[in-house]
């Protein structure tokens, strides 16, 4: 069983370049300096366009995080209880992501550090606790 | 001056619940059949059709394509987009052309059929991010649910409260597709779906259709309705951006759109009778009590936990049953139950009801909506 795989788009491929080499981007406008993720034509804040990429120190906290008790895709099945989380980067941008820690030990606020990892041959940034080695 | 100029003069609904072998526009048509008959007036008297877009099953021309079966060329007909706050945009936006004279008498309606249908738009990938498993309706609400937990300390007994009074005004609905009664231990026994959210802090997955005829207060005088219903208040506001991207998880833009209602219809929480909540998931209602002023940031969980939502306490809500029970359409149940209650016809009647609210919302509280109907 195959996991949904993320579609690269001429936008959106320096993002999973910069995965596929280790490192987490983000998209910074070059004009009013705003950070976001995922990848836009035209800076959310200002909307011009020019935007460029920045690499992540990798490090953050958990916003809010769910776990699975049912699968909705196949793919997922043998995974459950699975956790899925929000977490905001230092710099700002938020993404989607999972948590590399016992469910029962994850917390708003906490602190977290990027850790790529290849899952059926795509690399996702995932993140664990950042107090671990 | 907008309050009282506008009135729900009829409503009408299908059965809920299992409803196979009928198409969206079917549905629709029962229900406007039936708004038209609660109104007491022909349908060549409707020039506008006003259709919230099946969840389930998006198409395009929709407003055309009911007009067609309702044999109707109204002056204005329009599909609208904005999950389940587009029922009362939709009021909202028929007043509107109503007094700009673009319009005399609406329809706003709704029908979807995901029960014996498709279920996939609740199921769906959420883009990209499904590589994480990130999947579903329910799970974004489980995001919002937990981030209350985190920073007010939510107990799980206060998302049970909003599930187990919506069951107990469920039973009592003839009309309820879920009429079995919940308990608290009962809820809590349950085991979680995506956590923290259980089967009973969701909305039922329903077939069914709601109508409402919408006209100005003149009007329903010459068409002599009997029992049209004032619009005191209406707001809208729309948070807009996705769970992952808005900065605040637990308080949204509904803050706004009850403002706006409240001010339109002079009036305070306070002056709130009873109260139809969208309880799409149970953290909705705790936060639409908090947005809007019925309780303090944090604070609906004392507010439920007392039974103050329930039959009998000082601001019942969803007395059909909500979404939780009587059917999961998105909404406009809701502001049939308000106009019941209005009329002093509903079947959990709550004595001397003056003003009666309604919130709908959509998406994963992207949008919101917010009317005040009242005599």
């Amino acid at each position: 069983m195959t996991l949904p795989t993320p579609e690269v788009t001429p936008l959106n491929e320096a993002y999973w370049a910069g995965l596929a080499a280790g490192e987490l981007r983000f998209q910074h406008c070059p004009h009013c300096g705003h950070r976001w993720l995922p990848a836009r034509r035209e800076c959310p804040a200002c909307l011009r366009e020019g935007a460029g990429w920045e690499k992540a120190a990798g490090t953050g906290q958990v916003i809010s995080w769910v776990v699975y008790h049912t699968a909705y895709h196949d793919a997922f099945r043998d995974r459950l209880p699975y956790n899925v989380a929000i977490v905001e980067l230092d710099e700002g941008p938020r993404l989607i992501t999972n948590i590399l820690a016992p469910h029962d030990s994850i917390a708003a606020g906490m602190r977290v550090r990027l850790e790529v990892q290849s899952d059926f041959g795509v690399s996702l940034p995932r993140f664990a606790p950042a107090g671990t080695p | 001056m907008m309050r009282g100029k506008f009135v729900i003069a009829g409503v009408g609904h299908t059965a809920f619940g299992t409803l196979p072998g009928r198409s969206t526009v079917s549905l629709n048509v029962e229900a406007c059949r039936r708004a038209l008959e609660d109104a007491g007036i022909e349908k060549q008297a409707v020039d506008g059709v006003f259709v919230k877009t099946p969840t389930s099953a998006r198409e395009i021309l929709y407003g055309q394509t009911l007009s067609e079966a309702l044999g109707l060329q109204p002056r204005i007909g329009i599909a609208l987009d904005q999950g389940g706050a587009a029922n009362m945009s939709g009021v909202a936006f028929a007043c509107l052309a109503i007094e700009a004279g673009m319009c005399e008498v609406a329809l706003v309606c709704y029908a979807d059929n995901p029960r014996s249908g498709s279920r996939a738009t609740y199921a769906r990938p959420r883009g990209d991010d499904a590589a994480f498993g990130w999947f579903s309706t329910a799970a974004g609400y489980a995001m919002i649910h937990r981030r209350h937990v985190a920073e007010h300390g939510t107990p799980e007994a206060a998302f049970g409260a909003v599930a187990v009074a919506a069951r107990r005004h469920g039973a009592a609905n003839p009309h309820a597709q879920l009429r079995k009664p919940l308990t608290l231990d009962g809820y809590l026994a349950t085991p979680p779906l995506v956590a923290p959210l259980r089967r009973d802090d969701c909305a039922l997955i329903s077939d069914g259709a709601a109508a409402l005829v919408v006209m100005s207060a003149r009007r329903a005088r010459e068409l002599g309705v009997k029992a049209a219903v004032p619009i005191l208040g209406m707001g809208q506001a729309h948070t807009s951006w996705e769970v992952t991207q808005r900065p605040c998880l637990t308080s949204t833009r509904a803050k706004d759109a009850a403002r706006d209602a409240f001010a339109m219809a002079g009036l305070a929480p306070a002056d709130i009778q009873v109260a139809q909540i969208y309880d799409c998931f149970t953290i909705t209602v705790l936060m639409t009590l908090e947005d809007y002023g019925f309780c303090p940031p944090g604070q609906a969980e004392g507010f439920v936990r007392e039974g103050r939502i329930e039959h009998g306490g000082d601001l019942p809500i969803n007395t059909a049953g909500g979404l939780l029970s009587e059917t999961g359409m998105p909404g406009l149940q809701l502001v049939i139950e308000a106009v019941r209650q209005v009329r002093g016809t509903a079947t959990l009647q709550v004595p001397g009801v003056r003003h009666a609210l309604v919130s709908n919302q959509g998406g994963t509280m992207h949008t919101h909506a917010t009317l005040i109907l009242g005599g």
